[in-house]
């Protein structure tokens, strides 16, 4: 499939942006968090922040972006309707928190605050899910509809939100160690699932061949002797995209530097130092690990096969 | 709605003849012609005299060799939208731009509420979608929607224009709901099938396979006793013969 940036940008920032989101309110509704009026205003400012710059990414893969309030209506069968519902319907009890955090000065962990902000994180997870569902949800793309898809979406979102909180509490001086301890933990939980995934989709040969796609696996094996076209169509701009596996095993090794390798050794660095000297350690951990999913996510559209491409020669998908 | 008729009143459907479709390109030209002044007008070509033209159309056709030796044969294989009975261009549409009429079955997309997301043609596996990209919409067969119910048009003419266009009838429009119409018959009779059944889409478009091929010379109205003086198969060589002579005169033709 082709990995277009517009929905590179959107499945990877709004999943950090929910990711903290989602982190910062359910902690903050169990006191772990502390009320702090400033910490609340960066935090939301910069996951709302991640999940408008997101939103709006994912508006220039539109050919009309303008109508793009239409997708609003069809919930009840649509992964990608359902998707920007909720991600709507987030913003009612988000809002309301952060008015009461910033403004009213009001404890996030006391009733009916804690309410909101655990409403918001169960909103953001299931944002989160519904964009991969758009994905795993599609079966003629087979790696797609891969069970791992979803776990990773999530896990990455989480891993990538929380290395985000973790470099607000170093801003504030209010660290919690414990917090950076699971944060790489979750890291290393949603690489690990991304791995399992790669090893799967490399020892599965792809279920469909062009004998499927065409019925004709009574008469033999069937081979393409003419195309139907010599020059592109949309269909093979769009689904015929395919990488060399050599270029798929470099970009895979250096998602895992960026996105696991390089937070992980900041994340423990900065857990070692002072405040400031912390702090400095700990955006360059959430840049990379955003960066790595950025990798991540253009090789698993590079990497995905559609069966259409069957119709035009491919031998499996 | 995107939500998708539990059933149809008809199943409007074109049935496509492996067996004698000659790959002449006729129906895909024709589907074109006409729908370029049609229901989902235009189908944009961009650059088409250009090195490296681009454009939409609705129907494609494929040419095979399936098979293998002298048993193997060429199939030229039209493909376009099946109109399933569930389709799931339908389901995943965000807007309900995609739709299935509880008419007739036919799968059409509003060009007015579609925001080109392009989910939908992700979400056929038969590449029945293809994105205007200077419209900013998907476009998709319409089984000629403005044609057969076309009273403008001459009776016999109300069919899609790729079944009016082919030279030798190797496509055909009907009901495929009704049991006792001509092409439920033909599907029957010639035991057609659907493209890859398993992703569950139920499409309406059937394809009837290729006839079994006739290699025996028997076949062709000549003496049976000629069958093994003209191995057909490349499986079936000189080795297989037992007179010698036809033996020698085999090897000295391969060479
Ligand atoms: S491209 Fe248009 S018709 Fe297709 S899913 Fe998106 S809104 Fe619906
Ligand atoms: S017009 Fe008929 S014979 Fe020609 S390619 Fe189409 S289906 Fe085949």
């Amino acid at each position: 499939m082709h990995p277009a940036l517009s929905v590179i940008i959107f499945t990877s920032v709004t999943g950090a942006g929910y990711g903290l989101l989602g982190l910062m309110c359910a902690l903050a509704a169990f006191g772990i968090l502390p009320g702090n009026r400033l910490f609340g205003l960066a935090g939301f400012v910069l996951s709302f922040g991640a999940i408008a710059t997101g939103l709006i990414a994912s508006t220039f893969h539109l050919g009309h972006p303008g109508r793009a309030w239409r997708a609003l209506s069809q919930w009840r069968s649509s992964w990608l309707s359902r998707e920007a519902v909720l991600s709507i319907l987030t913003f009612g009890p988000s809002l309301w928190l952060a008015k009461g955090w910033i403004l009213d000065g009001a404890d996030p962990a006391a009733a009916p605050w804690r309410w909101y902000g655990l409403a918001t994180a169960a909103l953001s997870l299931l944002t989160v899910i519904s964009t991969a569902m758009i994905y795993a949800s599609l079966k003629p793309v087979p790696r797609w509809r891969h069970p791992l898809v979803m776990p990773a979406y999530l896990l990455l979102g989480l891993a990538t939100g929380g290395l985000w909180l973790n470099v607000l509490l170093h801003g504030f001086g209010l660290a919690i160690d414990d917090l950076a301890g699971a944060v790489t933990v979750a890291l290393l939980l949603a690489w690990l699932v991304k791995i399992a995934y790669w090893y799967s989709i490399d020892r599965a040969p792809g279920r469909y061949t062009a004998e499927h796609a065409t019925g004709l696996w009574s008469q033999g094996s069937v081979r393409q002797l003419e195309a139907p076209h010599v020059q592109d169509n949309y269909l093979l701009r769009e689904m015929g995209y395919q990488i060399a596996r050599r270029h798929a095993g470099r970009l895979r090794r250096l998602a895992l530097l960026a996105g696991l390798g390089g937070p992980i050794v900041l994340t423990i660095a900065a857990a070692l130092l002072p405040r400031w000297g912390a702090f400095a350690l700990s955006v360059p951990a959430a840049g990379l690990a955003i960066a790595g999913v950025l990798v991540e996510r253009w090789l698993f559209f590079a990497e995905a096969k559609h069966v259409v491409t069957l119709f035009y020669g491919a031998e499996r998908a | 709605m995107t939500s998708v008729p539990h059933r149809t009143a008809k199943k409007l459907g074109l049935v496509i003849d492996l067996d004698i479709c000659v790959g002449c390109h006729a129906c895909a030209v024709a589907c074109k012609e006409w729908n370029s002044g049609g229901h989902m007008a235009p189908l944009t070509d961009e650059n088409p005299y250009g090195a490296d033209p681009l454009g939409v159309w609705f129907n494609r056709v494929h040419t095979y060799e399936a098979g293998v030796g002298g048993n193997s044969r060429t199939v030229h294989f039209p493909r376009s939208c099946l109109h399933c009975e569930k389709p799931a261009c339908v389901e995943v549409c965000p807007t309900g731009a995609s739709y299935k009429r509880a008419e007739d079955g036919i799968v059409l997309v509003n060009e007015d509420l579609c925001i080109g997301c392009k989910l939908c043609s992700w979400a056929c596996p038969y590449g029945a979608r293809e994105y205007d990209y200077d419209s900013g919409t998907m476009k998709k067969c319409t089984l000629c929607v403005d044609r057969i119910y076309n009273e403008n048009l001459e009776e016999a003419e109300r069919v899609p224009a790729c079944v009016s266009a082919c030279p030798v009838s190797a496509r055909h429009f009907g009901d495929l709901g009704d049991p006792n119409s001509d092409i439920s018959e033909l599907v029957r009779e010639r035991e057609g099938y659907d493209l890859m059944p398993e992703m569950g889409f139920k499409p309406v478009n059937k394809y009837l396979p290729p006839r079994p091929r006739r290699n025996k010379v028997g076949d062709t109205g000549a003496p049976a006793a000629l069958d093994s003086a003209a191995p057909l198969s490349a499986t079936h060589g000189a080795e297989t013969s037992s007179n010698p002579l036809l033996r020698w005169v085999d090897r000295a033709l391969s060479r």
